[in-house]
């Protein structure tokens, strides 16, 4: 199994060799403005190299960067009805799906494979800000129960990276009931006693960090994310005040005991390999691996 | 003295009209004045059907609202003997936006819980309008497993605008607090029965309304967000609200008519806030039909009837 060769330094030759290199040579940090030749840019995981602001990583990037040898296989789950409730604002439902199927090519705001971590069969579900905000409707909810009853079968860690605006409002009570039927997916991998790991990314919000989102086993971050219930805008509006720099950015809920740790994408592949393991009560794949690696302990610098 | 909302008017009008009439000095002598009195009333029903048979869902909202409208604590006053309030969260406050404690429904002692607005300024403010803290779904989340402990039904009433959108509230958790409720929810293996009796707000209401029967007042409302924060969100413009309203289908007939809400409580002709009474003696005959109902199904198939009901339920695809 070669899987050992990838265990110290994430695989990611297959992320830079993707169509979208050719497209366009450079990438702007969002943070800093500093121009990042893509290669270099996809190399380091769509992390700035210069201010080490994580920026979007798409689903299918993750999963490349986190199964052994970038190998996965997709999960199918059931589409729920489309658009129930004939929802229009300024625009059809329908066609924002639409649009939003177009521009990502997924099917669905979440997408869940299954592969070798660290050697150790591991369910990934993944949230994509870029289809509707993330936003948590039927289909994220029928995904993360599908993906639970596989992690359910074959006795496997379930790992969430989160990225949401928070529940679709265009669904109305049907998305907002996805919080307890998400939870009760949770409850299905705790009375499993399966690990559930919750990795919060930039941003994720509302309906979502107030359900499956905030109930991991262990709770880790990106660095600098927007993690929160009501965000800064709709607070600031309530209690007419600014808020405080960092506030409620992954570093701020760090301090304030509502997550473990915070840890740089790089960093992210062996932790997750090293708690999966601790968890399960197994011994770890490669003796001497993890602890000899320079991976974080709680805030990384 | 009632409050009347804006489609009221020709309400408020006859109202002070037949007011005028019962303060003149002959009017319980003058056949002419009793006859006229009696005329506007017949006229104040006629105009509360007609408004009060096919609302619009922004009315709803309205209705829902409404300062007069019966709170929690009313609820609890005239449905729950004995009722002891239960404070805090152990952990940091005592939230007055959410109240709860032991007490009888019929002979069964049970637990209650449910957000109160305050029906006062003062009292509007210390319950924080209904909307509250990390420390109130956390004092919920305790007396829901109290609940279990000692194998006492829950019954909650639903009744906020959200949860609060502060600087504590993050800071001390408030998605964390809120998630921990709606899993103790769905964790604890005695029956819940929730009430949505004025405004479903959102998370902060479905912390606590994660149940095995929901139930919803003729006039109640249950939305993912409500119809301004939709409106300035998908409209750009919180003017939109009626818009907004009608397209999240917030009202309880919708929700019935889904299968997201299993019953639905007639209110008196023109709201709750108009017969109080009536309103709180429905209510308790309803909770009381729901506890029997419960009473008799064994309580681990209690806990798995309501995950299966949310499992089954959010995709639709059994509709
Ligand atoms: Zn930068």
């Amino acid at each position: 199994m070669n899987w050992i060769s990838n265990f110290v330094r994430p695989k990611i030759n297959a992320i830079f060799s993707r169509k979208g290199s050719s497209e366009t040579l450079w990438v702007k940090c969002e943070s800093c403005n500093s121009m990042i030749f893509h290669k270099e840019f996809s190399q380091n995981l769509n992390v700035c190299p210069s201010c080490n602001y994580h920026m979007y990583m798409s689903p299918e990037d993750r999963f490349r960067s986190l199964f052994d040898d970038s190998l996965y296989s997709a999960i199918d789950y059931d589409a729920p009805e489309q658009d129930p409730l004939n929802f229009k604002d300024t625009k059809k439902y329908t066609d924002r799906i639409k649009d939003a199927q177009r521009s990502t090519g997924q099917k669905e705001a979440i997408s869940i494979s299954e592969g070798q971590l660290g050697g150790m069969k591991t369910i990934i579900a993944c949230q994509d800000f870029k289809f509707m905000g993330g936003s948590m409707g039927m289909a994220v909810g029928n995904a993360i129960l599908e993906g639970v009853k596989r992690a359910v079968k074959n006795k496997s860690p379930f790992i969430l990276f989160a990225a949401a605006g928070g529940a679709r409002m265009q669904e109305s009570v049907l998305s907002l009931i996805q919080m307890p039927r998400t939870t009760v997916a949770i409850e299905m991998l705790r009375e499993a006693k399966l690990p559930y790991i919750v990795v919060l990314t930039n941003p994720t919000t509302g309906g979502v960090t107030a359900s499956y989102a905030m109930l991991g086993d262990v709770q880790i971050a990106e660095p600098n994310a927007l993690i929160c219930f009501a965000g800064p805008r709709v607070i600031e509006q309530t209690i007419r005040e600014r808020l405080p720099e960092g506030f409620q950015r992954s570093e701020y809920l760090l301090d304030h005991g509502m997550l473990d740790k915070v840890i740089s994408r790089k960093f992210l592949r062996e932790e997750l390999i090293k708690l999966i393991y601790l968890l399960k009560n197994q011994p770890p794949p490669i003796r001497g691996n993890i602890t000899e690696s320079d991976g974080p302990n709680g805030r990384d610098s | 003295m009632t409050i009347y909302l804006d489609f009221e008017k020709d309400l408020a009008e006859i109202q002070s009209k037949i007011s005028d009439l019962e303060g003149l000095p002959d009017s319980s002598s003058s056949k002419n004045i009793k006859n006229e009195i009696k005329l506007l009333k017949s006229k104040t029903v006629d105009i509360l059907s007609n408004l009060y048979a096919d609302m619009s869902p922004w009315r709803k909202c309205q209705v829902a609202r409404h300062p007069e409208r019966p709170h929690t604590t009313d609820y609890i006053n005239y449905i729950i003997s004995e009722y002891t309030p239960l404070s805090g969260d152990r952990n940091f406050a005592e939230d007055l936006a959410i109240v709860g404690g032991l007490g009888r429904l019929g002979d069964t002692p049970v637990v209650v819980i449910g957000h109160e607005k305050g029906n006062s300024t003062e009292s509007r403010l210390k319950r924080n309008f209904g909307m509250a803290r990390p420390e109130g779904y956390r004092k919920a989340a305790r007396l829901m497993k109290l609940a279990d402990k000692f194998g006492l039904p829950i019954i909650t009433f639903i009744d906020t605008p959200g949860a609060y959108p502060g600087k504590g509230a993050e800071e001390r958790g408030q998605a964390e607090a809120i998630a921990r409720s709606t899993q103790t929810c769905l964790e604890v293996s005695v029956p819940i029965i929730s009430i949505i009796i004025g405004e479903g707000g959102s998370g902060g209401a479905i912390a606590m309304a994660s149940a095995n029967t929901l139930i919803m007042l003729e006039h109640s409302i249950y939305s993912v967000i409500s119809p301004e924060g939709c409106a300035s969100i998908l409209w750009k413009n919180s003017d939109k609200m009626r818009e907004a309203a009608d397209a999240l289908k917030l009202t309880a007939q919708h929700l019935k008519k889904i299968g997201v809400v299993d019953k639905v409580i007639k209110e008196p002709l023109g709201g709750a806030h108009r017969d109080k009474n009536k309103a709180l003696e429905e209510v308790k005959k309803t909770l009381l039909e729901e506890l029997i109902a419960f009473q008799k199904i064994d309580r681990q198939k209690i806990k798995k009837h309501r995950s299966d009901k949310y499992i089954n339920m959010g995709s639709l695809s059994n509709l």
